[in-house]
């Protein structure tokens, strides 16, 4: 039988690297992961707290996010070719137009 | 028909908003039509009201119109309501009834002016603005009609507003009375803070009871409410924005500048008599105030050589006789003096723009002369207007002139000084004003040729209003005929009804005024025949006759001439005393505190914050990187101090 906290810390475990990969990352495409790496831990949460309490609702939630999370990459992917197109690098350092 | 008194102010409203609505776009006799038609219907109601009011017997005689609530505010509540009692009724009757003349006049004098329906729309808002002040039934009230009669003689003044002097005579004229307005406002306050109400039937019944007869408190009350009265009907020491305002349109002379809007003050004093009665001081300060304009302005007309502006300084002092006749307690002969002086010196004002209507627009009368036999009508009207200002009996001004002088002498707040100075006054009156008929209508004929082939007397619009004015100027007298003469004196009976209440307010302190001794009445109205008929003498001799005497006696007195010419000084005084440091402050005001001390901070506090944000805005790197490390860095600092708890 495997402990809620069991689950619980392999969920801290993704959320702590993808959140470190999200700040270290240079390369967008890894950025992205990282951000998919974050909405899988909190998934991985919802469903073990969701079988821990015996309720549907956390099963039901991660359907949704997984759908969302879907939809975001098709868009951020489409807007990593937009941006390569147009700055030939995927480097976001190089995109600091926005600043002082 | 009292229950359509609400009309009567109505109708130069409707008049106003269609004028006002529509200037530009109406042909002449249309504005014509609307502004004289407005009037006539308030004038014909008026008459009709107060036929009715004279039906019902004489204690009965008030009839109180509430319209609606205006101000209901805890104890404070102000109703629009019409008063119609037998004051207010000589009062309307005045106003609608020269009103209406005077407009019928102006079609005829502004005929070729540009401004024809702005001219109309301001004079039927004058109107309408007057007779609420005459009809209204509070305080307030009549604060708004008092104050839209300034705005109007403000409008109507500085009618020709292209030309600097009459725009700066317009706002001297405004601002004077911003002074006197003040003391209004603070007595209304105190009226209100002391009686709990601003109606006027109220607070004359309540007023024996809440003022101690005498006391500071009432004294102060009635005083500050005579400063506005001082400031409107232009006595000492706000006199000097009347004679300015002659730079108006003439027909707006006659009607704001003599004949209403400056007896204003001298009604609002006649309606609150039943204050004033319990005040001797104030009392007093009204009747010294009044005497002594009436003297002073009078001098100062004695060297005018404007024609309208002889006749200025004449209402400034017959105004003075009203006050006088309020002073001494005998506010009837005051209201009598007022109808009689809104007769003659509107027929004075108006003949004096046929005057300058037919000299092609020259006001000065030493380049007149001989005008007698071009100008007819004008003439005989002038003339007739002359005798009864200057209290030929059995004209209309002898009949109220030597009331008050009477009174003044008899009454028990009367003093023989006052009816010394009202006395040599009457004098000067009839000097000046026969000086003004002989420079005029006798004599040679000083002004230039081409000015002498433009002569002509004016359209029958101006003539017949001169006529009808000069029929009442003639009867004018007769309803206030005194006592000596074996009948009851008409007018005083009429208005006893709003004075008792003051007269039996405080019964043990006056007795009823007139009494007195007949063989003095005699003596002195027939002193004061004789002093007016040696004065038409000297006016005579010096202005017709013997011009040439009146030179050297020119030259003779010259520093007193050149002060009498020069108004003795008053408005080069306030000029230094007064404007002058207003403006010196202004500037001031402008310069050192608007400029450097309020712009300075705010801009100062302005650029320290370009300063500091010069210094922030490098935190904004652009890097989505630095954003996310300082987004979560916060996130971990919240949810670590929500840890804590």
């Amino acid at each position: 039988m495997i402990t809620l906290s069991a689950y619980v810390i392999v969920a801290i475990v993704l959320f702590g690297i993808g959140t470190i990969g999200v700040l270290i990352s240079r390369n967008l495409i890894i950025l992205f992961m990282s951000v998919e790496l974050m909405l899988n831990a909190a998934n991985l949460t919802l469903i073990a707290f969701s079988r821990a309490m015996n309720v549907l609702d956390g099963h039901v939630f991660v359907f949704l996010v997984l759908t969302i999370a879907a939809a975001e990459a098709a868009v951020g992917l489409a807007m990593v070719i937009t941006l390569f197109r147009n700055r030939e690098t995927i480097n976001i350092d190089r995109y600091d137009l926005l600043k002082w | 028909m009292s229950d359509y008194l609400f009309l009567i102010p109505l109708f130069p409203l409707i008049g106003f908003i269609t004028n006002g609505l529509l200037i530009g776009r109406l042909p002449k006799p249309v504005i014509s039509f609307v502004g004289c038609s407005t009037v006539f219907l308030s004038f014909a109601l008026s008459v009709m009201v107060f036929f009715e009011l004279k039906a019902m017997p004489a204690g009965l005689r008030v009839i109180e119109q509430v319209l609606f609530t205006w101000i209901p505010s805890g104890s404070f509540h102000v109703n629009i309501g019409l008063l119609l009692d037998p004051l207010s009724a000589v009062m309307i009757l005045v106003v609608s009834g020269v009103g209406f003349l005077i407009h019928v006049y102006s079609v005829g004098y502004m005929h070729n002016d540009p401004g024809y329906g702005r001219y109309f729309t301001y004079l039927n808002l004058f109107t309408f603005a007057m007779l609420t002040l005459v009809l209204a039934d509070n305080f307030l009230l009549m604060f708004v009609g008092w104050e839209g009669v300034g705005l109007c003689s403000y409008l109507l003044i500085g009618f020709w507003f292209e030309k600097k002097s009459a725009s700066d005579a317009g706002k001297k004229a405004f601002i004077v009375n911003r002074i006197g307005d003040f003391g209004f406002l603070l007595g209304m306050f105190l009226v209100f803070w002391t009686v709990g109400s601003l109606d006027f039937l109220t607070v004359s019944e309540k007023a024996p009871e809440v003022f101690t007869y005498g006391g500071a408190l009432i004294t102060t009350t009635c005083i500050l409410l005579f400063v506005g009265a001082v400031g409107k009907s232009a006595q000492i020491p706000l006199y000097v924005w009347l004679p300015d305002a002659m730079e108006g349109p003439t027909p707006v002379s006659a009607l704001i500048h003599a004949a209403t809007m400056v007896t204003a003050g001298v009604y609002m004093v006649a309606r609150t008599n039943a204050l004033f009665i319990l005040t001797p001081d104030a009392l007093l300060v009204v009747a010294i105030i009044g005497v002594v304009t009436a003297f002073f302005a009078a001098t100062i007309g004695l060297a005018q050589n404007d024609i309208k502006r002889v006749l200025a300084y004449s209402t400034v002092s017959q105004l003075g006789y009203m006050f006088l006749a309020c002073g001494v307690a005998s506010f009837a002969a005051g209201i009598f003096h007022l109808m009689t002086h809104a007769f003659f010196k509107a027929l004075l004002f108006l003949g004096a723009g046929s005057v300058i209507h037919a000299m092609s627009d020259e006001q000065d009368m030493r380049n007149m002369g001989g005008l007698k036999k071009y100008l007819p009508i004008t003439f005989s009207t002038m003339f007739i207007a002359t005798l009864a200002i200057a209290g030929i009996p059995p004209l209309s001004g002898f009949f109220s002139k030597d009331e008050i002088l009477w009174k003044s002498f008899s009454s028990d707040f009367g003093h023989p000084l006052f009816w010394i100075l009202g006395f040599v006054t009457a004098g000067l009156t009839a000097f000046y004003m026969f000086r003004l008929v002989f420079m005029t209508f006798y004599g040679k004929e000083r002004m230039d040729d081409k000015t002498r082939t433009h002569i002509h007397e004016s359209p029958k619009t101006m003539t017949i209003p001169l006529i009808i004015l000069a029929v009442f100027s003639v009867i004018g007298g007769f309803v206030g005929i005194p006592h000596i003469f074996g009948v009851t004196n008409q007018f005083e009976h009429w208005l006893e009804p709003v004075m008792a209440t003051s007269a039996g307010a405080a019964e043990s302190h006056v007795l009823a005024a007139g009494g007195g001794d007949t063989g003095m009445e005699w003596t002195l109205m027939l002193l004061s025949v004789v002093l007016v008929a040696v004065s038409i003498y000297f006016a005579h001799l010096l202005y017709k006759k013997r011009t040439e005497l009146a030179t050297s006696l020119r030259e003779r007195f010259s520093g007193l001439h050149r002060t009498l010419l020069n108004k003795y000084y008053v408005d080069e005084f306030y000029g230094a005393v007064v404007v002058r440091p207003v403006v010196y402050l202004s500037l001031f005001l402008w310069k050192v505190f608007d400029v450097v001390v309020i712009d300075g901070f705010l801009n100062g506090l302005a650029s320290r914050y370009h300063e500091v944000s010069e210094f922030l805005r490098f935190g904004q790197t652009g890097r989505v990187r630095t954003y996310a490390t300082v987004f979560i860095f916060g996130v971990v600092l919240v949810v670590a101090y929500m840890l804590m708890d």
